[in-house]
């Protein structure tokens, strides 16, 4: 088990974005969280990461997370937000090179060997190696939210919590990305777990689906399961489904 | 990610303070040929007495504490500012915007107005104020906002920061405003000056600097992972309160002593890291060191003319940081818009 999350709620003053949600998370798995805009799906992800105070609990390779440190807790978990900030001219290659963080933390430490190759190797992957040394600033959309992407692989953490990965992305990027995530999940002691609005999207590629309402939880389990036509209208209020099928038919003929 | 500089790059960064000190020793009222300034400090330096004929009270006694006072001051204020700016992610944040300054000059202030002073204080009444000052408001402010907000976030800093340096402004102009004759001393005081600078003050200030300093040069790559976003920070590891407090208290150490000793030098700590920014580029690696070295530079050039541009008549240094810093910025940046 990556994560166990028992009973998770977070209280911002008087509102509860996100209710006694629970949930395990278990290799190989790719968890996608769904339901409506404002039903607590980032919160829930910043309460598993510890960016935001909660009440229950939460396990990270079976430890309890309030008791360690930001950079263990980063060595296991990589967070992609859903929108990045891009003040001052870093280049793309700072960027990515931040992720290794912790694994190159102390003075003293023999430092990050692998480091520089990882580096390397995630801008490659994201398809970012020619605009390495080009600042941030200059980039668009898409390229930042790869710049993000490939921070959080060279991190190598064993679980990706992805806000909106398929953020900015054109359709070809956005294959090639879920793509490379899913190889990235398969391999052992991983997992994802990301927030999705295109329902198609998480039904494609999760294996696993969560569905929150109002900061609860409204439906959980295997993606098929829980993803249902039913589920949904009741979640979104409409018929998702013929909403789905009549997006798809503008492409016929 | 520190792509540090390479030592040959430390070493013109050396060559380049020295000269400026020399230049800034030799000119003044009253003008010193380099080969005198060479031998006194030479001879200073061996513990050696000085030759006959050579201005030994002006060069070692006078020129040379206030040369080192501004270029440490220098270092120090712009250091601050640029390790501000990145904590922040505010390009308008330096030394000051925690508001210890203000606290600083008020405690000055008080000295100056009503005399008061500290028994057993060989810097005299106002240096000693001021410091206690930056020391209380230090407390205040760090309690004021671990009190409003536990997680210490950015926009609660700098809120607090303004507030309690309006505070501290709004005393300040009220005992002006009774100070009667001894307006115009608190007044120039106020706008900085180098002017009384002497070897313990920069032996305080050099401490000051390698603890303070050291303290912030340290943590270059968790100020890179600030500048680019506090979540992001969080999510690649850093420690984010723990930095936070440890860079602040630093920087509130640097500023406080240096308020205490040449009052509130506007400018420095605002400019200096924006145009070694443009030069060195964003990497707190390589823009803390050089932020440090031309912030030196840069003061003391500014209390050269300061001394000289009117001489006999002395401008007060903070006067001539903001116009030259003005200038400076707007060509450099204007440059390095078109170089693109």
């Amino acid at each position: 088990m990556l994560l166990s999350v028992r009973d998770v709620s977070v209280r911002f003053g008087a509102f509860e974005a996100v209710s006694g949600v629970s949930l395990d998370l278990c290799e190989n798995q790719w968890l996608m969280l769904a339901g409506p805009n404002g039903s607590g799906k980032s919160t829930l992800l910043r309460a598993i990461s510890q960016a935001v105070p909660h009440t229950g609990s939460v396990a990270i390779m079976g430890r309890d997370a309030r008791a360690m440190n930001a950079s263990e807790i980063a060595r296991c978990v990589g967070v992609m937000a859903q929108s990045h900030p891009a003040g001052f001219g870093y280049t793309a290659r700072e960027v990515v090179s931040l992720g290794r963080y912790a694994h190159r933390r102390s003075l003293f430490s023999p430092g990050d060997p692998d480091g520089s190759r990882l580096v390397g190797e995630a801008l490659e992957r994201v398809g970012l190696a020619a605009l390495a040394d080009q600042r941030i600033t200059t980039l668009s959309g898409g390229e930042l939210q790869r710049v993000f992407l490939a921070q959080v692989l060279a991190q190598d953490p064993r679980v990706l919590l992805l806000d909106e990965p398929a953020n900015h992305l054109d359709p070809a990027y956005q294959r090639q990305m879920f793509a490379l995530i899913d190889e990235w999940r398969m391999q052992p002691g991983r997992a994802v777990i990301s927030v999705v609005h295109d329902l198609s999207l998480a039904r494609r590629f999760g294996t696993h689906a969560l569905l929150l309402h109002r900061g609860r939880c409204a439906a959980q389990g295997e993606i098929d399961a829980a993803l249902t036509g039913e589920n949904l209208a009741r979640v979104y209020g409409m018929d998702v489904t013929a909403w789905m099928r009549e997006l798809l038919s503008a492409w016929e003929n | 990610m520190p792509s540090h500089f390479r030592p040959r790059v430390y070493l013109l960064f050396a060559l380049l303070l020295l000269a400026v000190m020399l230049l800034c020793i030799c000119m003044g009222s009253v003008a010193i040929p380099l080969s005198d300034t060479l031998t006194a400090l030479v001879c200073a330096l061996f513990r050696k007495p000085v030759p006959e004929g050579i201005a030994r009270a002006i060069i070692l006694g006078v020129r040379l504490p206030r040369v080192l006072l501004g270029g440490l001051m220098g270092a120090a204020l712009s250091l601050s500012g640029a390790a501000m700016q990145g904590l922040l992610r505010n390009p308008l944040a330096d030394g000051s915007t925690l508001g210890v300054s203000s606290g600083a000059s008020l405690g000055a202030v008080i000295a100056l107005a009503f005399g008061a002073s500290l028994p057993v204080f060989s810097f005299g009444g106002v240096v000693a104020m001021a410091m206690l000052f930056a020391l209380l408001s230090m407390l205040l402010i760090f309690s004021l906002a671990f009190a409003l907000d536990k997680s210490l976030a950015t926009n609660s800093i700098i809120l607090i920061g303004v507030i309690f340096s309006m505070f501290a402004s709004s005393l300040m102009s009220l005992i002006i405003a009774f100070a009667g004759e001894r307006v115009k001393t608190i007044t120039f005081w106020t706008m900085g000056s180098l002017s009384g600078a002497k070897l313990p003050q920069c032996a305080l200030l050099f401490a000051a600097l390698v603890l303070c300093g050291g303290v912030i040069l340290l943590h270059a790559r968790e100020l890179n992972a600030f500048a680019i976003g506090e979540d992001n920070a969080r999510s690649v590891g850093v420690r984010v309160r723990r930095v936070k407090v440890l860079v602040m208290l630093a920087v509130c150490g640097l500023v406080g002593v240096c308020v205490a000793l040449g009052g509130s030098i506007a400018f420095v700590g605002l400019v200096v890291p924006h145009i070694t920014r443009l030069v060195a580029g964003p990497n707190h690696a390589k823009l803390l060191p050089a932020s440090a070295v031309f912030g030196a530079v840069f003061l003391m050039l500014a209390d050269l003319l300061a001394r000289t541009l009117l001489s006999p008549v002395e401008l007060p240094v903070g006067v001539v940081t903001s116009m030259a810093g003005s200038v400076v910025f707007v060509v450099v940046f204007y440059r390095a818009r078109k170089a693109g």
